[in-house]
């Protein structure tokens, strides 16, 4: 019912994109337990409640585009096809992660999947974007570099000084910024003159959107909307996503800053439960018609007619199998061996050509 | 005199400052509504209102460069950096205007600036979150740097810093925030960069700073067990340094053992040892030794992290190794 498309879109994909949106929830889900358990420690930033944004944008994406992310990167390491493993492993410190144990939760790297990092320090994400997207376009090459921000980081530097040089050369580089409307317990109005952040790319010439990042549907073809522009040799675009976090800002964090009203408002708008909806639903009830306004009606029996659509027992089937992913990769982070000191120096060294120096003593 | 922890030392250091001088302000991310990362700002803002206690947006750089501007125009702005990592996005305003513009214009424009950050390896933060840059600011001629250990330091330094016409960096450290002592708000406090001694010993002078002190004194404590008796010096500045307390130390004990959690490389420990040895070479009977952080950036693995920085366990160890060869070269 919220979702209104113009384009019919696959009914695969869609299954697709519900299960990643799924998968992404019972993985945060049991990495919040694992925390809580003590196997787990540091910050960790998690993601429910804006999972229609990393799925709804990276499935318009292509293996070949490169992705640079925060430090609240799970889920965008989850869909970019990272093994909940090696991510779960990395969590957990242990040398099966797939940054060795080196990285940690803010720091997932994945060259093979052109997964160029989450980043701690908060408006980094730019400028490594800038670079990727200088390379790329240096080389000639169709490929796209997506880069997430929240709406806090845009008050950084960087974020100006990359968006003009992205503006300037034209560079392929796709701006998403993941508006949860908090930097930690500062809500945007009180941190940004101009609260629509969409509205600030124009400053650059950026082209820019705005979508409804609870609903994946909207999310997905925006995003593809920009990236064929990039494709097109348009220069970079900019899409600004409206989410929410129904956690606190990390789980050191209780988010208690926050308007109670404000987060149940969010949460009836679950992106997971409309998802579902949307995929399950074939036919409004007698209540929905009822509570909808006609508009809404005619939006959802459009809707209707132009898509397929799953059945209860598939969803439930999904969830069923997500969980059993999340659980396993689970007891692999747990039973994994913990790295060493000798691992930690190979790693360092590792580009060095384990050149040797005089070794001093502590 | 009142047992509290260090964050609400500091908390009542600023709670002072203010009350006793208008022109004290203070602003950084979540230091308002929030109450500070730490708690440090808590209370504050419903105290004083926004214009003295300001939330600011992402933006170190120039939050940080505001605060100087508004010092050169006689406010005494407080800015709290989250955590040091983040105020790499701010050297420019700390080294290139903070600590220049006093000498550039020829001392017509003191700096009465206080930034206050934390630094240190704390628990699993990563790479990006566990720096110890305190001998890059060292290495910047205008700035002043304190290093509290105790609630008590930090509530004063804190005090002192904001009073002083001088940038002064106040790096406090996270896992020190929920330590607790004992704060004596009547008794004025030692001169800002003075170094204390913390205990008296014969055979070693270990010199130490912000979280490697409360270290060095479990170590001394089980030193003391076996017989070997250490003098710890809490350095308590890092710029200046009170070098005289240090080498007064070193002439009792002729030995000295640095202990930094700052990587070894370049790190402040190699400034101690330079100059302790320039001034007390002919009295030292071994060489000045130094333990401290991996030349490495932080693993994020808790086994490692730990192991990446000294333990009280490898100040016992690297004392003994010390007195053994004291005892081979009987
Ligand atoms: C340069 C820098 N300053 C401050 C921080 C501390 N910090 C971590 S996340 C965060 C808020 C970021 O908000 P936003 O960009 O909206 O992303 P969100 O966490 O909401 O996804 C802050 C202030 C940091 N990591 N880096
Ligand atoms: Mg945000």
């Amino acid at each position: 019912m919220r979702f209104c498309r113009k384009k019919a879109m696959d009914k695969t994909q869609m299954a697709a994109m519900l299960r990643d949106m799924l998968r992404a929830r019972a993985f945060e889900e049991a990495a919040a337990q694992a925390y809580a358990q003590g196997h787990i420690a540091g910050f960790l930033h998690l993601y429910p409640g804006e999972e229609a944004v990393a799925v709804g944008v990276l499935h318009a994406a292509e293996p070949g585009d490169y992705v640079v992310s925060t430090y609240r990167e799970h889920v965008h390491a989850l869909v970019r096809g990272i093994p909940a493993r090696q991510i779960m492993a990395e969590l957990h410190g242990k040398k099966t992660g797939i940054s060795g144990g080196m990285g940690g939760s803010m720091h997932l790297f994945d060259k093979d999947r052109r997964f160029l990092g989450g980043y701690a320090i908060v408006g980094e994400t730019f400028p490594i974007a800038l670079g990727a997207g200088y390379a790329v376009a240096y080389r000639k090459l169709p490929e796209a570099v997506l880069c997430f921000f929240g709406d806090g980081a845009v008050n950084q530097g960087t974020f100006h000084e990359s968006l003009n040089m992205a503006a300037l050369w034209k560079l392929p580089i796709f701006f998403i910024c993941e508006n949860n409307h908090y930097q930690i317990g500062t809500e945007i109005h009180r941190h940004s003159a101009i609260t629509e952040v969409y509205k600030r790319a124009c400053a650059y010439g950026i082209p820019a959107e705005k979508a409804d990042g609870m609903n994946v549907i909207a999310v997905h073809e925006a995003a593809e909307r920009a990236l064929e522009r990039i494709r097109a040799g348009e220069g970079p675009q900019f899409l600004e996503l409206e989410t929410y976090r129904y956690r606190g800002h990390s789980m050191a964090d209780s988010g208690s800053y926050r308007p109670n009203a404000e987060l149940n408002a969010y949460q009836a708008n679950d992106p997971i439960a409309a998802a579902v909806h949307e995929a399950e639903y074939p036919y409004p009830g007698i209540e929905a018609v009822a509570a909808a306004s006609a508009n809404s009606v005619t939006r959802f029996a459009d809707h209707c007619c132009q898509e397929g659509h799953l059945d209860d027992a598939t969803v439930e089937r999904m969830r069923r199998e997500v969980q059993e992913e999340v659980a396993d990769a689970v007891t692999f982070a747990e039973q994994s061996a913990a790295p060493d000191m000798e691992d930690a120096w190979k790693a360092f060294h590792r580009n060095r050509r384990f050149e040797t120096l005089m070794e001093v003593a502590r | 005199m009142s047992e509290m922890f260090y964050w609400q030392a500091l908390n009542r250091a600023m709670d002072a400052e203010m009350a006793a001088d208008e022109t004290v302000l203070t602003l950084g991310e979540d230091v308002g509504l929030y109450g500070g990362t730490y708690r440090v700002t808590e209370g504050l803002m419903a105290k004083y209102g926004e214009w003295r206690v300001r939330d600011t947006p992402i933006s170190e750089n120039s939050f940080t460069g505001l605060g100087v501007g508004a010092a050169m125009l006689g406010l005494r702005p407080v800015v709290e950096i989250m955590t040091i990592n983040f105020a790499l996005f701010a050297m420019d305003a700390i080294v290139n205007m903070a600590a220049k513009i006093p000498f550039m214009s020829g001392g017509q424009f003191p700096m009465p600036l206080t930034i206050r950050m934390p630094g240190g390896v704390a628990k699993q933060l990563g790479a990006q979150h566990s720096q110890r840059l305190e001998h890059m600011l060292m290495n910047v001629p205008g700035l002043r740097m304190v290093v509290p250990a105790t609630p008590q330091d930090a509530y004063w330094q804190l005090r002192q810093a904001i009073r002083s016409d001088d940038p002064v960096i106040v790096l406090e450290h996270e896992l020190l925030y929920f330590s607790k002592g004992r704060v004596d708000e009547m008794v004025p406090a030692p001169p800002i960069h003075q170094a204390v001694v913390r205990r008296r010993g014969r055979d070693i002078t270990c010199v130490a700073y912000s979280r490697m002190l409360p270290l060095a004194l479990q170590a001394a404590e089980t030193l003391a067990a076996e017989g070997i008796e250490l003098t710890v010096i809490d350095l308590r500045s890092l710029s200046p340094i009170d070098w005289n307390t240090c080498i007064a130390a070193v002439e009792q004990t002729h030995r000295c053992l640095i202990v930094e959690e700052d990587c070894r490389f370049a790190g402040a420990g190699a400034e101690f040892a330079a100059t302790l040895q320039e001034h007390c070479f002919y009295l030292l009977d071994a060489p000045i030794r130094r333990l401290a952080g991996m030349d490495i950036p932080t693993p994020f693995n808790g086994t490692l992290e730990a192991a990446s920085i000294p333990r009280a366990d490898d100040i016992v160890q690297a004392a003994r190794q010390m007195m053994a060869r004291k005892e081979a070269a009987r």
